[in-house]
């Protein structure tokens, strides 16, 4: 999987986990960048992704993931 | 929303629950509104996310009060003013294994861990003993699921020091505590955590990293099964299941593989595959839930397939047969009629997918679930939680009886020219009198399922019922009716507080298996005799309109009340003088409860 793919999988998941349709990520998006990005959600936020991709986060990287530019890193190293 | 029925695929309701609450809060479903006090012993945010969502879709509207983090405890033995003010209609204890706080070491005696035991089960014991006399109502509390790894390997289950034998034995005295106590309820996630996988379930990364006890994609199963047992204690389970017959409680098709060719038994896997089904169904049937058919069948086919003398189930199983070639839809609109029941209160079996979409499009409220292969059958209609066990009384075991009863008098009733004749032959007698403890359970129940014949709609919890049965404010009756066809059982119950020298009425209602039958006459001439002798001299009657309850909408004027007001609304006072009052009863022999044994 390439990283565009990645990043529209990973958009439409962000939109229906904040139910947005105006949201779109990249690289440097925080949760600064998205309002209704709070430590809860984050939670909802992380289920949902690794479920979308098949892959599973160890408990080290969900702690040191900065950006969403990193969670794509991880993705596409490990997407089947 | 067939999103919120099981079997649900927890991935999409994790990522949609923003827009699936959006779709449930506009779709203009009026709503019980409850007050639910959530006390965690961990995170419980998502818990209460997917909670509201399965509730809204059972018809209650949740509002939420959480504990702050771990508060439980607090929370419960020193409430706040603000969980005070907010008053919850239910309280759900949310602790886990993760709040053990002391479980044993291997150096303890036998002794020191029937201490701790004692310890932990007492801190619990007086949490709910303190709740309930706080804000009178039910409490529900999770059992403990077993711990994620096991110190002593196999042993750790019987040895006294090992933690899955400590949990269990907490276990076995919450369900002592829950056997004993009326409105007390156990959320078996011991059972839930199992079914989903304990390993999954217990992953450690989510207790660490955001203090949930269980893993996050778990929490869509959990919450679900919470719902359950919260829409049965406000009166939302099912009453009636309505059964397809050809490849569902047998394999084949009768009327073209005859008697001999039809699947069920012990003779393949498959036949013994839908026996098992078939006795599934008939053990729900022991716990009051109401069987029919509805199948498109000749009428003769269906009845010779019903009389394999393999099966399980009989034709006499089924309080009504609908063998024939009309809609389906159709067909479970007048089994609804039949049973003077709510279509709502119906779950459809079909194995085929076209007929199951006909009846869920034309029919509002029914449950259909998926029957999709014959060894899915039992799970998928015992997951959804349709006919959740909360109170058991004896009245349930016998309701099947009651509706063969019934079926037997409308055919009485058609040879009878006058409906006064007809009355007269059933030889009724009612006992109408005060609330006694006996029955105080299928009081209460009745308040929670009655809808149609129910003038306020107002409900009570066990709690509140016991509240209202032992004080001098109100004047209360139950009226239970016999009659020769057999013992209904309690039907009717009235509830009016006291004041002054009127009496304002909160309650009048009866259940639709005894419609027509005057018994509302009887429970007024009572009502009336009574109120006169407590120095009353006028009754007030309340009519709140609900979708339901159209049907009593001048039960008051039936009585002779003159109507004081009416609203927009159509929210109407009314008004009846006692003083020279007649009374109406013609056809019950009416006693007290000194005539209960």
């Amino acid at each position: 999987m390439d990283n565009k793919a990645i990043y529209e999988k990973l958009n439409k998941v962000f939109r229906d986990v904040f139910d947005d349709d105006t949201i779109t990520v990249g690289p440097k998006t925080t949760a600064n960048d998205i309002e209704d990005w709070d430590s809860l959600e984050h939670i909802t936020l992380m289920t949902a992704v690794q479920k979308a991709f098949k892959v599973k986060f160890t408990m080290g990287e969900i702690s040191s993931m900065k950006n969403v530019g990193e969670m794509v890193k991880i993705i596409a190293a490990r997407a089947k | 929303m067939k999103e919120l029925e099981y079997p649900f695929d927890s991935e999409y309701i994790i990522k949609k629950r923003k827009s699936l609450r959006k779709s449930l809060l506009s779709d203009g479903t009026k709503r019980l509104k409850k007050k639910i006090a959530v006390f965690g012993g961990s995170t419980t945010n998502d818990i209460v996310v997917y909670l509201e969502l399965f509730l809204l879709n059972y018809g209650i509207e949740g509002e939420f009060y959480q504990s702050e983090y771990g508060q439980y405890w607090q929370d419960a033995m020193f409430p706040s003013d603000e969980l005070k003010a907010f008053s919850p209609d239910i309280v759900f204890i949310h602790t886990t294994n993760r709040n053990i706080l002391n479980y044993p070491t291997t150096a303890d005696t036998r002794e020191q861990v029937q201490t701790l035991l004692e310890q932990e089960y007492s801190k619990f014991e007086q949490m709910w003993t303190k709740i309930s006399e706080t804000y009178h109502c039910p409490i529900i509390q999770n059992n403990f699921e077993m711990p994620f790894y096991r110190l002593m390997g196999n042993k750790d289950c019987s040895d006294y020091r090992g933690r899955s034998n400590f949990l269990t034995r907490l276990n076995t005295k919450f369900y002592e505590y829950a056997e004993k106590t009326e409105g007390f309820y156990i959320n078996d996630i011991n059972f839930i955590s199992a079914s989903y996988g304990l390993k999954e379930w217990s992953d450690p990364s989510y207790w660490n990293m955001y203090k949930y006890a269980m893993c996050v994609e778990a929490i869509p199963e959990f919450s679900f099964n919470l719902s359950n047992i919260i829409k049965s204690v406000f009166g939302r389970n099912k009453k009636a299941l309505a059964l397809d017959l050809d490849n569902t409680l047998w394999g084949g098709v009768v009327g073209d593989d005859g008697v001999d060719g039809i699947q069920i038994g012990q003779e393949t896997g498959v036949a013994q595959t839908y026996y098992e089904f078939q006795s599934y169904v008939k053990s729900l049937k022991s716990l009051g839930v109401i069987l029919t058919v509805c199948s498109k069948n000749d009428h003769e086919n269906a009845i010779a397939g019903l009389n394999h003398p393999e099966g399980a189930l009989k034709p006499d199983d089924f309080i009504i047969i609908k063998a024939n070639w009309e809609n389906k839809d159709r067909n479970i609109l007048e089994t609804a009629s039949e049973l003077n029941i709510m279509p709502d209160a119906i779950v459809f079996a079909d194995d085929n997918p076209a007929e199951r979409e006909i009846v869920r499009a034309q029919v509002s409220g029914v449950a259909v679930p998926t029957m999709d292969s014959v060894e899915n059958y039992i799970i998928n209609i015992d997951r959804n939680g349709y006919f959740e066990v909360t109170n058991f009384s004896a009245d349930d075991l016998k309701r099947n009886e009651m509706y063969k009863a019934n079926a037997e008098r409308a055919a009485q009733q058609a040879s009878f020219a006058d409906y006064g004749e007809y009355l007269t032959s059933l030889d009724m007698t009612a006992v109408i009198d005060d609330f006694i403890p006996l029955y105080l359970q299928r009081i209460t129940q009745l308040t929670n399922k009655s809808n149609q014949f129910n003038v306020t709609t107002k409900r009570y919890t066990a709690t509140e019922m016991e509240e209202v049965a032992g004080s001098d404010e109100y004047i209360r009756l139950y009226g239970k009716l016999v009659d020769k066809f057999g013992d209904n059982g309690v039907v009717s119950v009235v509830i009016g507080h006291r004041n002054g020298e009127t009496l304002d009425m909160d309650l009048w209602i009866m259940s639709c298996r005894v419609l027509k039958r005057d018994m509302e006459f009887a429970m007024l001439d009572r009502l009336v005799e009574r109120s006169i002798s407590c120095g009353i001299s006028t009754i007030r009657g309340y009519y709140y309109p609900t979708a339901k309850n159209k049907m009593v909408c001048d039960l008051y004027g039936k009585f002779g009340f003159t109507k004081i007001s009416e609203d927009e609304q159509g929210n109407s006072v009314w008004e009846l003088a006692l003083e020279g009052y007649q009374p109406k009863n013609r056809y019950i022999k009416v006693e007290d409860n000194s005539s209960i044994k």
